[in-house]
Formats: C-alpha cells, sequence, structure tokens
C-alpha cells in the first residue's frame, strides 16, 4: 500500500516501539503563552490572598481573605436567617409548638445539638442517662419532677438542688443509716419491703416487718404504697425504674447513705452569657419531650 | 529522520479557513445541526402539567430541592442510578458507533463541531468564503476590516449568550427567569453562568475550534484503540487517484489517476488536514471532503467516491481487485454486537426500573442508643426514625403499621396511641419518630431480638412499601 507519510517532513524523538515511531510535531505556540499566563495569574493570586510563610504566620494578602472569616461571614448569616424563627421560638407556648411544624421541625433539630454540647456529658448522647451516676434516663415514662414540657424547660432553666437558683427544686432524704435513725436489721427490713412493692425476689417475713417502718419513715414522702410524690422529687419505688438500681444492696447503701442529685441551671440568669437563651431552652425542652415518653 | 539540530519547541497556529460545500454529507450535517441545537435552545421551554404543587416545566434540573423532572419521571437523589446508567449507555453506545463507524460522534453530533459549523457559517455570512477571508485575514487594518471583524463576534456573542441563556433555563423555571434576566432581578449565579458560558462559547467555537479537538480532547486518543481494520471511516482510494496531477510519478507505465489535485478536500475540511494523506489523528470523518471531491469527479466525469467512508481492508481488497465486504458485514460482527448487547442490557435495566418505580417508599433507621428503653409498668420499647417519601403532587396520608411473629404496638410520637396514620406532604420526605413496644415478660420483651417489618400504606390507593429491621428485647438481663 502506498502510504503517505508525514515522516519525510516532521522530525521523529527516535523512539521506536513495535516499529511505531513518535513523530515530534511541536506544540502550538499558544499552549505556551497559556503556560506564562498561570505564571502571571500566579503571581498576581500570591500578592492578593493569603500565600508567604513567615514567621509567625503569612502574608494577609491584599484582599483581606482568611478563611476564618469565611467561616465567621457563613455563621453570621446563618444566625441572621433564624434570627426570625428564634424570636418565633422564644415566645412561643411551650404546648403549642407541637402544632406548628416548621418550629417543631426546627426546634427538635436545634434541641438536639444544644442537647449534644450541653446534656450529653452527664444524660448520655442517646439521652438514656447513666444509672451508676445516678443520671437520669430522659426516655422512659418515668419522672421525677414531671415530664410535661413546661415541668421539663422548668428544671432545664433552674437544674435541681442547685444553690444559684432560689426556684430550683430542692428535697433532702435522710440519711437513715449514716444519722443512725434506723438501725441495720431495720433497713434491711425495709430493703426487703421496698423490693416487695416493685415485684422482685424477697424475703416475706422481713419484708413484713419493714413495711411498718416503711410507713414510719418513708410513706411520708415516697406514699403509703411507695409510688412517689413528683411535687417533691420523691421517686416512684413500685415501678421498674431505679435511678440508681433496684438490687437488694444498692437500695441498702440509698437508705442508708440518702442520694443527693445536683444539675446545674442552664439559663442566662444564672450562667450569663454561657447559658441557654429562652429560644433555646424551649429547643431543648421541645427536643427532650418528643424523645419517648414525656407527657 | 532523528531530531539533532534545535528546532523550534512551539510553532505558530495555522488558521483554517474551510469553504463552502454543498452535498449530501454537508445536509446531513444541517440537518443533525438544526435538530440538536433546536433540541438544545427549546426543551426548556416545553411546558408539562404536573398538578399545583409541581413545576410544570417539562425538563427541569431542581438543583434547589434535588429533584430532576423529565417529562412523566421524576428522579430523587436515591434514584441517582438512573443517570449513572444513563452515561453508562451514552459511553457503550460511543464504544458501538467508534467501532462501527470511527468518529461520527465527533463529525457529526459533538456539540464542539456542532457550535465550530455554526460559527464558521457564520463567518462565511458575514466575511465571504475562502477566498475573501483569506485576504481578509492578510489585509491591513481599515475601517471595513473593523466593521467585518465587530460584525462577526457580535453575531458570535449573542449566540454565545443564547447558548448560555439556553444553559440556565434548565434549571429553573424558564419564562420566570427570562423575566428577571431581562429586568436584572435574576439570581447573580445565573448572569454568571451566562458570562461565563457565553465566553466559553465564543472562545470554544470561534477562536479555538479545532484545536479543542486536537490538543485539548482525550477522545481522539482513546477512540483510535476502539477503530479496527473493519471500521468504516473515510479514506482515499490512492490506487484511483494516484499519481496525481503535477507529480513526478506519471510516467508512461503508471499514467495519471483520477485525482486532479485540485485541493477541493484540503479547503474545504474544517480541521485543516490533506485526507490524501491518509487517516490522521486530526480527521473528525465529517464527510466535508467527500462532497466537495464527489462535486469535481462529477464536473471532470469521472465515477464519484475517490474520496469515501470506506474501511482499511475494503481499500486493500479494492487495490488488489478483489471484492469488498458488505456494509453490513463491516457493521456486525462481535465486536459491535458485545457493545450493542451491555447497551440493550443496560438499557433494558433502566426501562424496568423505571416502571417499578414506586410512588411511596420508607426507609427505616432503628435508634440503638440506646438499645431498648425500659418503662415504669416493665414495657421495652424501641424508638425508630422513619424517613417517609411521597412522590405524588399532594399531601396523602400514610399509614404505618408493623408485621411480627410476636405481639409489637406501633406509636407515632405526638399522635394519639391508635392513630398510626401521618400526613406526608407533597413530593417530599418526612421525618416521623416510631416507637415500638412489647410487654413485659413477653417474647418479644425478653429475647435478644425479633425480626419484624414495617409497612407504609398509601390510604388513597393502597399502595405499599415495607422495611425490615429489628426490635430488641432485653436478652434475658
Amino acid at each position: 500500500m502506498n502510504k503517505p507519510d508525514k515522516k519525510d517532513d516532521v522530525d521523529t524523538t527516535g523512539h521506536v516501539w513495535d516499529g511505531i515511531e513518535e513523530l515530534d510535531n511541536p506544540m502550538p505556540r499558544w499552549w505556551v503563552w497559556v503556560f506564562y499566563l498561570t505564571i502571571i495569574w500566579a503571581v498576581g493570586y500570591s500578592i492578593a490572598y493569603p500565600a508567604w510563610p513567615l514567621i509567625n504566620g503569612a502574608t494577609a494578602g491584599l484582599l483581606g481573605y482568611s478563611t476564618r472569616g469565611e467561616v465567621a461571614e457563613d455563621i453570621a448569616r446563618v444566625d441572621a436567617s433564624n434570627a426570625e424563627i428564634l424570636a418565633r421560638l422564644s415566645t412561643a407556648d411551650l404546648t403549642a409548638i407541637r402544632d406548628d411544624d416548621e418550629l417543631h421541625t426546627f426546634a427538635v433539630n436545634a434541641g438536639g445539638s444544644i442537647f449534644a454540647a450541653n446534656c450529653s456529658q452527664c444524660h448520655g448522647r442517646g439521652a438514656a442517662g447513666v444509672q451508676a451516676g445516678g443520671y437520669p434516663n430522659l426516655l422512659d415514662d418515668d419522672w421525677l419532677w414531671g415530664g410535661d414540657i413546661e415541668q421539663i424547660a422548668y428544671t432545664v432553666t433552674h437544674g435541681i438542688r442547685n444553690e444559684q437558683s432560689m426556684d430550683s427544686h430542692y428535697s433532702l432524704m435522710p440519711a437513715f443509716g449514716t444519722d443512725e435513725i434506723l438501725m441495720n436489721d431495720e433497713i434491711d427490713a425495709i430493703v426487703q419491703h421496698v423490693l416487695s412493692i416493685s415485684g422482685q425476689d424477697h424475703d416475706a417475713d422481713l419484708a413484713g416487718v419493714g413495711s411498718t417502718l416503711f410507713l414510719d419513715n418513708c410513706a411520708s414522702c415516697h406514699g403509703d404504697a411507695g409510688t412517689g410524690m413528683q411535687e417533691i422529687g420523691a421517686p416512684n419505688l413500685s415501678d421498674a425504674i431505679w435511678l440508681y438500681g433496684g438490687d437488694a444492696d444498692t437500695i441498702r447503701t440509698t437508705i442508708q447513705n440518702a442520694r443527693f442529685g445536683v444539675m446545674p441551671a442552664w439559663s442566662e440568669e444564672f450562667r450569663g452569657a454561657s447559658g441557654l437563651s429562652l429560644a433555646e431552652i424551649n429547643a431543648v425542652a421541645t427536643y427532650v419531650h418528643q424523645l419517648g415518653s414525656a407527657q | 529522520m532523528t531530531s539533532t539540530d534545535h528546532k523550534p519547541l512551539y510553532a505558530k497556529r495555522e488558521p483554517v479557513f474551510p469553504r463552502k460545500v454543498k452535498g449530501k454529507f454537508r445536509s446531513l450535517k444541517w440537518g443533525i445541526m438544526i435538530l440538536t441545537l433546536g433540541v438544545y435552545y427549546l426543551t426548556p421551554w416545553i411546558r408539562w402539567d404536573r398538578g399545583a404543587e409541581l413545576p410544570d416545566q417539562a425538563v427541569l434540573v431542581d438543583l434547589a430541592s434535588r429533584r430532576f423532572f423529565f417529562f412523566w419521571i421524576e428522579i430523587w437523589p436515591h434514584e441517582f442510578y438512573f443517570i449513572a446508567g444513563l452515561l453508562i449507555m451514552a459511553g457503550l453506545g460511543l464504544f458501538l458507533f467508534t467501532s462501527a463507524m470511527g468518529r461520527v460522534w465527533c463529525g457529526y453530533t459533538c456539540p464542539q463541531t456542532v457550535w465550530t459549523d455554526l460559527f464558521i457559517a457564520t463567518e462565511r455570512w458575514i466575511e465571504g468564503d475562502r477566498n475573501a477571508r483569506v485576504r481578509l485575514w492578510n489585509a491591513k487594518w481599515d475601517l471595513r476590516k473593523l466593521r467585518l471583524r465587530l460584525t462577526k463576534f457580535a453575531v458570535w456573542l449573542v449566540i454565545g449568550l443564547a447558548t448560555g441563556g439556553a444553559w440556565v433555563f434548565y434549571f429553573t423555571d424558564a419564562p420566570t427567569l427570562l423575566v428577571n434576566l431581562i429586568n436584572g432581578t435574576a439570581h447573580p449565579a445565573a448572569y454568571t453562568t451566562m458570562a461565563l458560558l457565553t465566553v466559553s462559547t465564543v472562545f470554544f467555537g470561534g477562536i479555538a475550534r479545532e484545536q479543542i479537538c486536537i490538543y485539548a480532547c482525550p477522545w481522539p486518543r482513546i477512540q483510535a484503540a476502539m477503530m479496527d481494520e473493519d471500521t468504516i471511516t473515510i479514506g482515499y482510494r490512492s490506487w484511483r487517484g494516484e499519481p496525481r496531477k503535477h507529480s513526478d510519478a506519471i510516467t508512461k507505465e503508471s499514467p495519471q489517476g483520477d485525482c486532479i489535485d485540485c485541493m477541493a478536500c484540503v479547503n474545504v475540511c474544517p480541521v485543516g488536514i490533506d485526507i490524501r494523506d491518509g487517516q490522521q489523528m486530526e480527521c473528525i470523518t465529517c464527510g466535508l471532503c467527500i462532497d466537495a471531491c464527489d462535486d469535481i469527479m462529477a464536473k471532470i466525469g469521472k465515477p464519484r467516491g475517490l474520496i469515501d467512508y470506506l474501511s482499511l481492508d475494503d481499500e486493500e481488497a479494492e487495490r488488489k481487485g478483489q471484492p469488498t465486504k458488505r456494509v453490513w458485514q463491516h457493521i456486525l460482527r462481535p465486536r459491535t454486537l458485545i457493545y450493542s448487547s451491555l447497551w440493550s442490557i443496560v438499557g433494558m435495566g433502566l426501562v424496568v426500573a423505571l416502571f417499578i418505580q414506586p410512588d411511596i417508599d420508607m426507609t427505616v433507621a432503628a435508634v440503638r442508643n440506646p438499645t431498648y428503653v425500659v418503662l415504669s409498668d416493665g414495657t421495652i420499647r424501641n424508638v425508630y426514625e422513619i424517613r417517609l417519601r411521597n412522590k405524588h403532587g399532594e399531601t396523602r396520608p400514610f399509614e404505618l403499621s408493623v408485621t411480627s411473629d410476636a405481639a409489637l404496638q406501633i406509636d407515632v410520637q405526638g399522635q394519639a396511641s391508635g392513630d398510626d396514620v401521618v400526613n406526608v406532604p407533597a413530593d417530599s420526605t418526612y421525618l416521623v419518630r416510631v416507637f415500638v413496644s412489647a410487654a413485659a415478660q413477653t417474647p418479644a420483651s425478653t429475647d435478644d431480638r425479633t425480626a419484624m417489618r414495617f409497612w407504609v400504606v398509601d390510604t388513597i390507593n393502597d399502595d405499599r412499601a415495607h422495611d425490615d429491621t429489628y426490635f430488641n428485647g432485653t436478652g434475658g438481663t
């Protein structure tokens, strides 16, 4: 085959693969100009933007750009766009938030973030609490101080047994053992009674003795049947939920030494700038309220 | 010959001034240009009624709400496999066409080719045909040259603007955007996109032209690997044409061939090559040299087809006087059949997926922190976050239920016990928190885990969807 070829007028690079030679065609002239242009661009860029490393930092660049500044702008923009709904949230009637789909969705999402940043350290990321530390589970239907949304917001605002707020929930269980109010065998009898009212394995004879002792010493707060009293934060002892644990040893420790769980007040009133605003308290209350069994 | 002396590394571009040509391939190219540009420019203006709550633009890429509308089809982000499938089909289709007919995509339908063709036609209309343009190129700058050049660039800018404009219309309601664009209230992104596309269209189609194909596009390199001796591509019947007129090779034994060296094929070529040198990397197989040569052959009374669509083995067979293969024998061979079958399999898969694509859908995410919650009466409860998708153009009541071998109770957060109907807004995904409980000391509450299935039923047309998950019990502790 008569194969017309450019080989006659174009150089080759001298490379040959399987008899195929590589022609050494020149690159287009504009190609190299594009390369020079990128160099000029790079010089301009390094003047306009932060570029050259110095001992403490880098050159700032004429445009004054910084990634931190950009983030700050983004945050300011988001804050501005949320201002309206945050204002609505801070004045909202807590019980009516559920009926406003937009407000509810916003409150649940914002409340989730607030919970993760402020509450999860004690109550756990999933709000299941930590029994060993006496941090209540917020997912179940047993509420020490009341579980409707207004009570939740109140607790977040003032805390529990918190010295800062005069309105904080406060109650004090006597340390029956340490303060020598009850003898050890009496405490053992009450333990058996508490096991019996919560439907656990127990010694029936001891429990019988304990039931009288319970009525004399415990029923004033926990009720005759041990069902507790929410107004004073006295836990229900007859259900399946235990703040510190429901086995005989833990119950004995509780009667012996008493418990004094505390929670800080989270509102700006008591924490200053690091506290939660009214809108944030309403958001986190909405979030906790929708987690499970709040009333 | 190996380079030893210092030659320049870079060369100036040789400008190309394609001459006007008439013929069947040119007509085909005009037809394809009108069709492809027409589809591109006009599609955003087609309306399609989808009900009050959904856009009425037939083809719309709604980036803000992450929806793609194509006539009766609506694609959500989780159905992106449709786009992936179409891209695979496009790739396989390109392989198929390239192995059967060479660079037909490049020659007829590639946007770079189509717009370059349009820009060259505009240039010819304003500045005249090849000879006039060469004269103008070489002429000193005067008022006439300035006027012609300004007119040309003004028309090019209008074409570029329409091109960029058409592009942004695919992303939002076209009539609204047009009004906003004119009175200056459109989003800055629309203006920026249009400006960028205007400049790049003029640059690619008007100024860079064949250099995009030669230096920037990776396809010509890949396509070379897909062509073989059966591929129908453009060739010069050198056994018939050579020795060409004016050639030193003309002797008594080998008289002049059919080629009269009129340079018509070179003058019409949009990439500026001489097809008589054989198939070259630059050639986009647009067929214009065939039209030009056929015209000349008719004028000198020789049969057409000195330059023609032919395969490498045809050229060889013709030279030896052997019979050539039929066109279908070139096209139907294992390679193209494999590409066609793969293409059809993907295509059928997509069509099937389209027909079984549900209007409602659910995804269940079990909340596993904690794995279960004990309630005061000993009930064990699990929490699930369920995303309900409603692809209808109206709010639909979806009823949730759960089936399992064990007795399980379902409750929707924020709704009364027994009310398991959720109103899902039109064309959206809706998140609900669902509680599933097992009474104390029942199998589900004491087992480690129990299989269960969530059901969602559209109470209007009884469409249903389900998702399987597990219920976690105490595991005996």
